[in-house]
């Protein structure tokens, strides 16, 4: 170990070429199944998307029969299966501020922007792999969370109608499949976020603030401020994909996907331009 | 080959780098030698294009760092701060650096191999000791078998065993014709292992000169003589190249004269000696003495004139 006998292993036979972008999104591709923390943060967001749908199903099963009429008609099967969703966003979203951060506060980014210079496809790479990753197991989760919800409600009527959905009733594929989207979109927000702060403390605050806690704040303007506001801010716009019945004050869904989808291209640009001049 | 013109890095009023200009030659080892907070660390960011200069340039084999198609196979570094994700084990760092250069998963076993941490790649860089860290940055910095090897303090935290395997990778490495540019605090190390020297304090540039050179400018050969007539032989001594110090009464520190010379001369005049050393200065002194001096010298001039002053009397 301490002699100089292995040397010969320091000349490799010929040098492999140059960094491109898919090997970029390869190196971060390990770089992201080979933390603890990512598999923990995926693993919970599954966990929450599926059971956040089947304990409510449940709940609602098993007392619907002394559930009053109002109660009745006023339950939501479809966004009770999703709201798995609006809680496993949490995970996702730390997770991607943890993406970056976790390199900044561990000294990785020097290793990083050493062997990519350039910076940005590190951004790119970064963004790809995690977005694809978090489609993946988001999209079964949601239809499984869908599905296993709607199985749970099946036998329970009102009016002589049983409340299970089908996937092919109006609507609810999109909020389903668009529920998959919402929670990549919010992964990617994060990204942004945590490249922004650098740091994991700042980056999961500011998420945290965004998507949690300046909506609820909205409550105390003028009704028709909030009105006019709400539907605008990300995680209402965004969620607005998994509603049905177009409730007032929220966007149309595949708009206010579109606004939240805005929002996370904002901030992954605010942190492309700041990668590219600040210093590491 | 690596190039600094006019270098320069500002944080705000401070300057952590001022001015620098020299070159980096291929096929020998060159020391980067300065205090703490000397601003090596942060020219070597700015080598790698991870800081950007405020002004000046730097270049390696005649381009910038992030001009290269491929930099893990034109610089490898190793950096002083600890450079890995501490929840990943040393194993898949590597790969994953090695991934973006489409660098070969063999090239990183060799490589783990190299610098004997077989025993311990699967397991979370965050559990290494000061030790382990330094022999991974080592790996990852010859993971693209690069033309220049920079290396931050690479010395820090190893074991003698280590230091030796250091120095022998350096040397080995410059024979190849690599360029090799290796930082340290300490005088003794690069004494050993380097062939140049590029000193710096406060940001700017002391000394670029060859070890031999340095040491030959900054060694003094002083003799340590005891004697009980140690008065009489000062006065003996004494002359326009030769200084003799009393440290203390009876213990003369004298300089510009051998041993040998100091020994015949008290003998010609029935001088009786208890004690006759040669001593060699530090090197470690010649280097603190003379980072203090470029530095400090204005705010210290007086001070240390009297205190020799005070040494001489």
């Amino acid at each position: 170990m301490s002699t100089v006998t292995a040397l010969p292993a320091l000349r490799t036979r010929s040098h492999s070429g140059r960094v491109t972008q898919m090997r970029v999104a390869l190196s971060e591709w390990t770089k992201l199944r080979t933390l603890r923390s990512t598999r923990y943060a995926l693993f919970a967001g599954v966990v929450m998307t599926i059971g956040f749908a089947i304990i409510p199903a449940l709940v609602n099963a098993s007392r619907w029969s002394t559930m009053s009429v109002i109660d009745k008609a006023s339950f939501r099967p479809l966004e009770t299966s999703l709201i798995g969703v609006t809680i496993a966003q949490l995970a996702i979203g730390v997770l991607g501020v943890l993406i970056i951060s976790g390199e900044y506060s561990t000294g990785m980014i020097r290793s990083t922007f050493s062997a990519v210079p350039k910076r940005l496809p590190v951004l790119w790479g970064k963004a790809g792999v995690f977005g694809l990753v978090t489609l993946v197991l988001a999209l079964p989760s949601t239809l499984i969370a869908f599905f296993a919800a709607q199985a749970i409600l099946k036998g329970h009527s009102l009016n002589g109608h049983d409340i299970a959905l089908s996937f092919s009733d109006p609507g609810v594929a999109r909020a389903v499949v668009g529920g998959a989207l919402y929670l990549t979109l919010v992964g990617l927000f994060g990204l942004g976020l945590g490249a922004i702060f650098r740091n994991t403390a700042a980056g999961i605050s500011a998420f945290a603030a965004i998507l949690f806690v300046i909506p609820p704040l909205m409550g105390v303007l003028p009704a028709s401020w909030n009105n006019a506001i709400s539907p605008y801010l990300p995680s209402n716009a965004g969620s607005a994909i998994m509603q049905t019945g177009n409730p007032a004050h929220t966007l149309a869904p595949w708009t206010g996907l579109g606004v939240f989808a805005a929002y996370t291209a904002v901030a992954i640009a605010i942190a492309a331009i700041q990668l590219r001049r600040r210093d590491v | 080959m690596i190039e600094a013109q006019n270098l320069t890095k500002s944080y705000g009023d401070t300057k952590a780098v001022s001015d620098l200009t020299f070159t980096v030659k291929p096929g020998i080892v060159t020391g980067f030698l300065g205090p703490n907070g000397s601003g090596k660390s942060t020219t070597m960011r700015l080598i790698l294009g991870l800081d950007a200069p405020t002004e000046g340039d730097v270049t390696v084999n005649g381009k910038r760092y992030a001009e290269f198609p491929a930099p893990l196979h034109e610089v490898g570094a190793l950096l002083e701060a600890r450079s890995v994700h501490t929840g990943r084990s040393a194993y898949n760092h590597l790969l994953a650096q090695a991934q973006t250069h489409g660098i070969p998963r063999s090239r990183v076993d060799d490589l783990i191999e190299l610098v004997g941490l077989e025993s311990v790649a699967k397991k979370r860089a965050g559990q290494f000791s000061l030790g382990m860290g330094q022999r991974l940055g080592i790996a990852s910095a010859l993971l693209g078998d690069p033309e220049v090897v920079m290396l931050d303090e690479p010395v820090n935290g190893l074991d003698p065993d280590g230091i030796r395997w250091i120095r022998d990778l350096m040397k080995t490495l410059a024979a190849e014709g690599r360029t090799v540019f290796l930082s340290s605090h300490l005088m003794s190390e690069m004494a050993l292992t380097a062939d140049h020297l590029i000193v710096i304090g406060r940001g700017r540039l002391i000394a670029d000169v060859s070890v031999d050179e340095f040491i030959r400018r900054h060694s003094k050969h002083i003799v340590v003589v005891r004697s009980p007539q140690a008065t009489q032989l000062a006065e003996l001594v004494a002359g326009p190249d030769v200084t003799a110090n009393a440290v203390e009464p009876g213990l003369l520190e004298i300089q510009g004269l051998t041993a040998a010379q100091i020994g015949t001369e008290a003998a010609a005049h029935d001088i009786v000696l208890h004690e006759l050393a040669p001593r060699q200065a530090s090197l470690e002194d010649a280097f603190i003495e003379l980072t203090r001096d470029e530095v400090e010298f204005h705010a210290t001039t007086s001070t240390h004139n009297d205190l020799e002053g005070a040494l001489a009397a």
